[in-house]
């Protein structure tokens, strides 16, 4: 092995022990295999010179072998508690993940219109989960990918048949709960049929004040004509360290429709690739994130148009306080043959105190002659005419400026056509917005 | 109701003053206008009276029904029945008209020890005001002044001040940039809430707006200073024979 480090002893371990305590089929060990080989080979990128991808963020704290992967049951979580601190509702179909393992008393889902909602263990699955899984968010495509792929034991998958109509949203629901610095590893693969449409929501939380480590890989493949609102909610505690990897992949005439909300944990990343490899295929990432505290949250959102007539939007938010970072390196890539794409980059941030930092960096690298791109960025206070408007009609100070970050915010948080989810998100940021203030300048 | 005594204000961190020892007292029911030419100070004067914290008052006392209001934040001000119509209102984005004039009489009410209007009486009110003064529904569904034309901003001030009832309503050249349509209704907006308990400050450049509102004293100001108050006359004589021999009077002092 190449890894000499604490970290790289103890994950080799664990692996090892994985491989012989958690048996799983043919083709998902040789998966494991491969992600693990791949990982042993390039480790943390911890490197601080050279390292463009990561200039942001450094994960030096994550590398220092604190966190493991836990060989125990996950422990019991009431059904009441999950309702309480989780986005949910019943109407959903609900897969429920303690701990990295799947959870069949906590899940319901309800069976019908044929589409696949289970575990990847499930006898039952299709072969669509065996020839997608992996395939675009391989081994290589970054050390958190490679990681991921080698703990694989559960996992969401979701197989939607050709032509669905309905929408009632499926939820992938990981949960980290306190004890033993866990290591976990979320996994979810959502394949879309010809025409199909579909509401998919993952969402990452902490149930106790401990830190964990949560590195989560999401694989979406949008078949021709496809659509897929999607929607990712990280509101991991403050000690978490969350890494997360999305890929997805569209064929021609597909939407894919995502809004993330992020709430800062310790060290998060927001990694984003789409992949627009068909003619006319159209993609939207919206996302916001609020940051306080010591928090560092870094959006590395990417759009590779590689066919013609494809529209891509990236549009980001953040309120930024206390001494948080936050980083949006946005790009769009337009090849050669993707001629007559539009293409728009947006990433405007509140920034409430002097200690915080936003580096914002939308970018459009275009090889095509004929497209329409644009993208722009913004970073500032709360407006004083705004505030001194509100209080000359009797709002106080702090209230005008809570209603600026709430009108803010509400910009992305509107976006949410899941009433529950929309909800959900609106009381967390009703509830982080004093912790804002209370950081401002 | 209002009374101020040389005062004294200039732009933070700058040195010149703008305001040089004005001096005017407004009583109950009264209607006011202070007239004068560009740069004269009458939109840092009114201003100043809610508190905006670009300016900073040198010297001077400005009492409100006879309590000092100087050191009082804007909001503290609003409370106790001050109102400023922006003659460039500020964009508040992401908020709704509906949510900020809600927050601003919630505020307005709990001050005076009354309980906050339900949604439903609110709503009421609130949707009997647009129509009252013409604002587009559709306008209030957006983010408060943001994409609102100049006439609309100006009307939608009018439903705010409407919707608030000031005791002392400060126009600050409301009626910059209107059309007659658009002056005629907030013409209308201000005499129907004239009353003997209320009195407005109607800062203006031109006397047109006064041809809709009859002031009861028209105040010149010219160089930071009042230098001519008179009855509704005087702002006929201004129409006339324009600012220039205040401001010659005013630069041989």
């Amino acid at each position: 092995m190449t890894l000499a480090n604490a970290t790289g002893e103890k994950y080799a371990a664990d692996f090892k022990a994985l491989t012989e305590s958690r048996p799983v089929s043919d083709w998902m060990s040789e998966l494991r295999q491969s992600g693990w080989d791949h990982f042993d080979s390039i480790g943390f990128p911890t490197a601080r010179r050279g390292n463009e991808l990561w200039k942001y963020t450094n994960l030096a704290a994550l590398d220092q072998g604190k966190f493991g992967f836990q060989f125990d049951e996950p422990g019991a979580v009431e059904p009441d508690v999950l309702r309480e601190r989780a986005p949910w509702s019943d109407d959903w179909s609900t897969l429920v993940f303690i701990n990295g393992r799947y959870s069949e008393s906590l899940s319901q889902v309800s069976s019908g219109d044929g589409v696949q909602v289970r575990n990847f263990s499930d006898p039952a699955n299709s072969e669509s989960l065996r020839t997608n899984l992996g395939t675009h968010a391989a081994v290589d495509e970054n050390a958190f990918s490679a990681l991921n792929t080698a703990f694989l034991v559960d996992g969401g998958f979701v197989q939607i048949p050709d032509n669905r109509e309905d929408t009632s949203p499926i939820h992938l629901l990981f949960v980290t709960t306190s004890g033993g610095s866990r290591a976990i590893y979320p996994r979810t693969l959502v394949v879309s049929g010809i025409n199909s449409r579909s509401t998919v929501i993952e969402s990452y939380i902490s149930l106790g004040e401990e830190g964990g480590f949560t590195a989560p890989v999401a694989e979406y493949v949008l078949n021709s004509g496809a659509g897929i609102e999607h929607y990712r909610v990280l509101v991991e505690n403050e000690e978490s360290f969350h890494i997360g990897t999305t890929r997805v992949y569209q064929l021609d005439n597909s939407t894919f429709t995502s809004t993330s909300f992020a709430l800062g944990p310790k060290i998060g990343r927001n990694d984003v690739h789409v992949l627009l490899d068909a003619p006319g295929a159209e993609c939207t990432l919206n996302g916001l994130y609020l940051t306080t505290g010591d928090q560092h949250m870094d959006n590395h959102i990417s759009t590779t148009h590689a066919k013609p007539n494809g529209t891509s939007h990236q549009f980001y938010k953040g309120v930024l306080s206390g001494n948080s970072r936050a980083v949006f390196s946005g790009r769009v890539l337009v090849e050669k043959d993707a001629q007559k794409t539009q293409a728009f980059q947006k990433d405007l941030n509140l920034v409430l105190s002097h200690g915080a930092e936003i580096d914002t960096k939308p970018s459009l690298e275009i090889y095509a002659d004929d497209v329409q791109c644009a993208h722009g960025a913004t970073a500032g206070h709360t407006d004083p005419e705004a505030i001194f408007y509100m209080q000359a009609r009797g709002i106080d100070e702090v209230t005008a400026q809570a209603m600026l970050m709430r009108g803010f915010a509400s910009e992305i948080v509107d976006m949410i056509g899941v009433d529950g989810l929309q909800d959900y998100v609106h009381g967390v940021v009703e509830e982080v917005i004093p912790r804002l203030q209370a950081a401002a300048d | 109701m209002l009374q101020v005594t040389d005062l004294h204000a200039s732009v933070v961190d700058a040195d010149e003053e703008i305001l040089k020892g004005l001096s005017l007292s407004i009583g109950a029911g009264e209607v006011h206008a202070i007239m004068g030419p560009n740069g004269s100070g009458k939109s840092t004067f009114a201003n100043v009276l809610l508190g905006r914290p670009d300016y900073v008052v040198n010297s001077g006392v400005v009492t409100f029904d006879d309590e000092d209001i100087l050191e009082l934040f804007p909001d503290q001000r609003a409370l106790r029945g001050m109102f400023l119509a922006f003659q460039y209102p500020a964009e508040i984005p992401g908020v709704r008209p509906w949510q900020f004039l809600k927050a601003a009489l919630d505020a307005r009410r709990e001050y005076a020890g009354e309980k906050p209007l339900s949604v439903r009486d609110f709503s009421k009110l609130f949707d009997d005001k647009v129509e009252a003064v013409g604002i587009d529904p559709d306008l209030v569904k957006r983010s408060l002044n943001e994409g609102f034309s100049g006439g609309e901003k100006k009307r939608n001030e009018m439903l705010q001040l409407e919707m608030l009832e000031p005791r002392l309503a400060i126009l600050d050249e409301t009626d910059s940039g209107l059309d007659v349509d658009a002056l005629r209704i907030v013409a209308e907006g201000v005499n129907s809430l004239r009353s003997p308990d209320r009195s407005f400050l109607i800062v203006t450049h031109y006397q047109r707006l006064l041809n809709y509102i009859k002031p009861d004293v028209v105040h010149i100001l010219v160089d930071g200073r009042i230098v001519e108050t008179g009855g509704p006359e005087l702002a006929i004589t201004v129409e006339n024979s324009g600012y220039e021999q205040y401001i010659t009077a005013a630069m041989a002092d």
